[in-house]
């Protein structure tokens, strides 16, 4: 008899694959939960204490404190729910945008050919070179960074996206709905969206840690949110001055947490991914 | 009324012409069979006499009146394939419900059952699905039907029945019907007149 693999051992063994999804994305949501209310809860205005600057971790503070004697977990928590909350809103708003252009493209050839351009457009430009161009241009700070973020990620989805309503407009029943008097609106709300909905659920998902990743990235430049506020980019770009005193804890563990988040919504997405489309599940 | 078919020609692509000026007429209250061989364009008539194919030659017409094609459309097309017409996101209460709301009546003439339609288009079989897609054909403003294989997945029993309440609802509607068929021996039984497709179709 062959070995069985670990999760077809134990606790979870009599559990079958769908259930074991279920279960992942169950428990990989509930620690996302945890983190955002934790930071949110959290108050960012820490005390400076310069008693207890620059401590290496301890049991007191399990990730060291920095210049000014301010715990980093507490600014950590609170950064990473500041992301979930960027990326959140940038993932829903370019989902939005991903889906009116599709639906955009479905109503004739030269509004498909426009759609086609612009999405050649956006993908020729580098992201991170467009998202700083935006934020700048929206004037930093949150607003900024996610208008930036969700302008500059709604492409693949809305490719995707196009492609499927362009396959459902030629189904058998929307050309037979159109000859039962149907209007396209009346089409495109009650045939094609419910058929989509699925595949806008997951894009929003999967954009997700791009954005937070992307949010970070574009704070930790400098061209996003304000020094004052605890994002983990701000928090990156501060330890880098810090670093070479061999303060490592200052960018090591908001580092990890911030790639931590990241998976975590990464395993929510292809996990949903494979319950909603099961010919994903086969590849 | 007369839907009227004239001179129509039609070509998918430029090496082979698949309609040359085909001529037929069905008049309320008839039912003309159209027999042919497979792959021989009896479909891409059909489609095009539906409206759902509009780049032909030739004119469709009723009582000499082009088919108006921006609300209902009169004459509709049953498909041979009924799974392909349904929404696979739809309970089957809103595909039947999607051209007109048929009577109770009507729904028993053919056989529907009423815990039918809280169940998904996937979960019915073929001949059940059959019978959702000609009562969503037979709304009040259809004037002409065209029958596209419908029953050739049916076995002969289910046939009979379906033909009978079909036929009995357009005599008493004053429907007309194109019935388009391999199956010589059900377009004898049931069709007025019949027609060979080698015969009206000049290639």
């Amino acid at each position: 008899m062959s070995e069985l693999p670990w999760y077809n051992k134990g606790l979870f063994s009599s559990l079958n694959l769908r259930q074991k999804t279920l279960l992942t994305i169950g428990l990989t949501g509930l620690v996302l939960l945890i983190i955002f209310i934790c930071g949110w809860m959290t108050n960012a205005n820490l005390p400076t204490d310069f008693s207890i600057k620059m401590q290496a971790p301890s049991f007191q503070h399990p990730f060291g404190t920095d210049w000014m004697g301010r715990d980093m977990f507490a600014r950590t928590l609170k950064g990473l729910s500041l992301s979930i909350m960027i990326g959140l809103a940038a993932s829903i708003l370019s989902s939005i945008i991903a889906t009116l252009l599709a639906f955009l493209a479905s109503i004739n050839r030269a509004c498909d050919e426009f759609v086609s351009w612009l999405i050649d457009l956006f993908a020729s430009i580098p992201h991170i070179l467009l998202i700083m161009m935006i934020s700048i241009g929206l004037g930093k700070g949150a607003f900024g960074v996610t208008m930036a973020v969700a302008f500059s990620h709604w492409v693949n989805l809305t490719r995707v996206l196009r492609a499927e309503v362009l396959q459902i407009n030629t189904s058998e029943y929307v050309l037979l709905s159109r000859k039962f008097g149907k209007s396209k609106l009346w089409i495109a709300k009650e045939h094609i969206l419910p058929l989509v909905l699925s595949q806008i659920f997951v894009g929003t998902l999967l954009v997700f840690p791009h954005a937070i990743m992307h949010e970070s990235s574009v704070t930790f430049l400098g061209f996003g949110l304000s020094p004052h506020e605890p994002a983990i980019g701000i928090i990156l770009s501060e330890s880098m001055s810090y670093l070479a005193m061999g303060a490592w804890w200052l960018a090591f563990f908001p580092g990890i947490a911030l790639l931590i988040v990241v998976l975590l919504f990464d395993i929510i997405g292809d996990n949903l991914k494979r319950l909603i489309d099961p010919s994903e599940a086969n590849k | 009324m007369e839907l009227k078919v004239e001179n129509v020609s039609f070509s998918y692509n430029k090496k082979r012409q698949i309609l040359k000026d085909v001529s037929l007429s069905v008049s309320s209250n008839s039912v003309v069979g159209l027999i042919g061989d497979s792959g021989s364009g009896k479909s891409t008539l059909c489609k095009i006499i539906a409206g759902y194919i509009s780049n032909y030659k030739g004119s469709v017409t009723i009582d000499g009146e082009k088919i108006p094609d921006k609300d209902y459309y009169p004459v509709q097309l049953i498909f041979q394939h009924p799974e392909k017409t349904m929404n696979p996101k739809w309970k089957m209460k809103k595909v039947l419900n999607e051209s007109w709301t048929p009577s109770q009546e009507l729904k028993d003439t053919f056989g529907l059952k009423e815990n039918w339609l809280n169940r998904w288009p996937s979960e019915l079989s073929g001949g059940e699905l059959q019978r959702f897609s000609i009562i969503r054909a037979l709304n009040p403003k259809t004037k002409f039907i065209i029958a596209d294989e419908i029953s050739t997945m049916l076995d002969a029993v289910t046939q009979v029945q379906i033909w009978q309440s079909l036929i009995n609802h357009c005599k008493a509607n004053n429907i007309g019907i194109l019935a388009v068929s391999h199956d010589i021996d059900l377009l004898n039984i049931i069709c007025d007149d019949i027609l060979y497709f080698k015969d009206i179709n000049n290639l």
